[in-house]
């Protein structure tokens, strides 16, 4: 097994779905975002946005938690097993659509590629596509995501 | 609607906006990730110790949320905000070790009226977080729609 073969470069894995009720959107937002869309169904719909929302960092994190619960392949190449470690950030974040109250969005990440360390022996770099689709197949969030990975 | 304190035109370019003061405690860091990344760094004093992190330390995700509630306190809520399309880019620089205490800065760097949407505009921001020793921790470059002053009126 290459490096490739176990991150599945370029290859779409579903990392399943969350819904997003009212009163879990509420209690995001009134923690993290409290503008009146996170936070109220009548003031949301005065809004753009049209109706009660989650906030764009509460669709982020479900995308990780997902992420973080579903397995990666199972490492029979040669050497240690790879081993994941923190992220030093993300670029190209596009909430895409609204995620209204009662709405599923299914996850899914695709590793893109991965490029060694010059500052990190031993360490690699891994970019990860995360992307969130509604019940109608819209996209609703991507982004892309780095994230470390002890390779050596 | 009750007048709010900054509208889109309030937004000019070099406009730098101080976000306060945040502690960020263990329970909090523990909370956060245990509900959307719950990686053993988050969860756990000793495995965060034993990770490059150095210590228990904050989901990228949940310094990503405490910025976003920085700026809700510090212009957002009484701003004419309507959401925001997205993220150009969040650098998570070093860790965010449970107890410390971050302040920071939100700089209008670009603002522009919407075409597509007249009573709107769009302000890019660029903003930092900075812990108790002056170290940055958390970078990020994101855009804010806001009506108009004569919209919101």
């Amino acid at each position: 097994m290459t490096l490739d073969e176990f991150f599945e470069i370029g290859v779409p894995v579903d990392i399943g779905s969350h819904t997003f009720d009212a009163a879990a959107i509420k209690a995001f937002a009134r923690k993290y975002d409290p503008q009146p869309f996170h936070l109220d169904e009548d003031l949301a719909r005065e809004s753009v946005l049209g109706g009660l929302c989650a906030s764009g960092w509460h669709t982020a994190a479900a995308w990780m938690k997902r992420n973080v619960d579903t397995p990666v392949k199972r490492w029979t190449g040669q050497g240690p097993e790879p081993v994941f470690g923190p992220s030093p950030g993300i670029t190209n974040l596009k909430w895409l659509k609204p995620v209204y109250a009662g709405e599923t969005i299914s996850f899914s990440r695709t590793a893109l590629s991965h490029r060694a360390m010059a500052s990190r022996p031993g360490w690699s770099v891994l970019t990860v596509r995360a992307e969130g689709v509604d019940s109608t197949g819209a996209k609703v969030i991507e982004f892309d995501s780095a994230v470390l990975v002890k390779v050596a | 609607m009750t007048r709010k304190t900054w509208a889109f035109e309030d937004f000019v370019e070099g406009t730098s906006i101080d976000l306060g003061a945040r502690t960020v405690t263990a329970e909090e860091i523990v909370e956060f990730a245990s509900e959307f990344d719950p990686q053993p760094m988050h969860l756990d004093r000793e495995a965060g110790e034993a990770s490059i992190l150095g210590g228990l330390s904050a989901s990228g995700w949940h310094t990503s949320a405490i910025y976003m509630r920085m700026i809700c306190d510090a212009f957002l809520l009484d701003s004419t905000g309507q959401g925001s399309p997205g993220v150009d880019r969040i650098k998570w620089k070093r860790p965010v070790l449970a107890g410390d205490r971050l302040g920071g800065t939100a700089t209008v760097v670009a603002s522009r009226p919407l075409k597509s949407r007249p009573s709107l505009g769009l302000v890019t921001f660029r903003s930092e977080l900075v812990n108790q020793r002056g170290e940055t921790v958390f970078e990020m470059e994101n855009s804010v729609m806001f009506l108009k002053r004569e919209a919101a009126s």
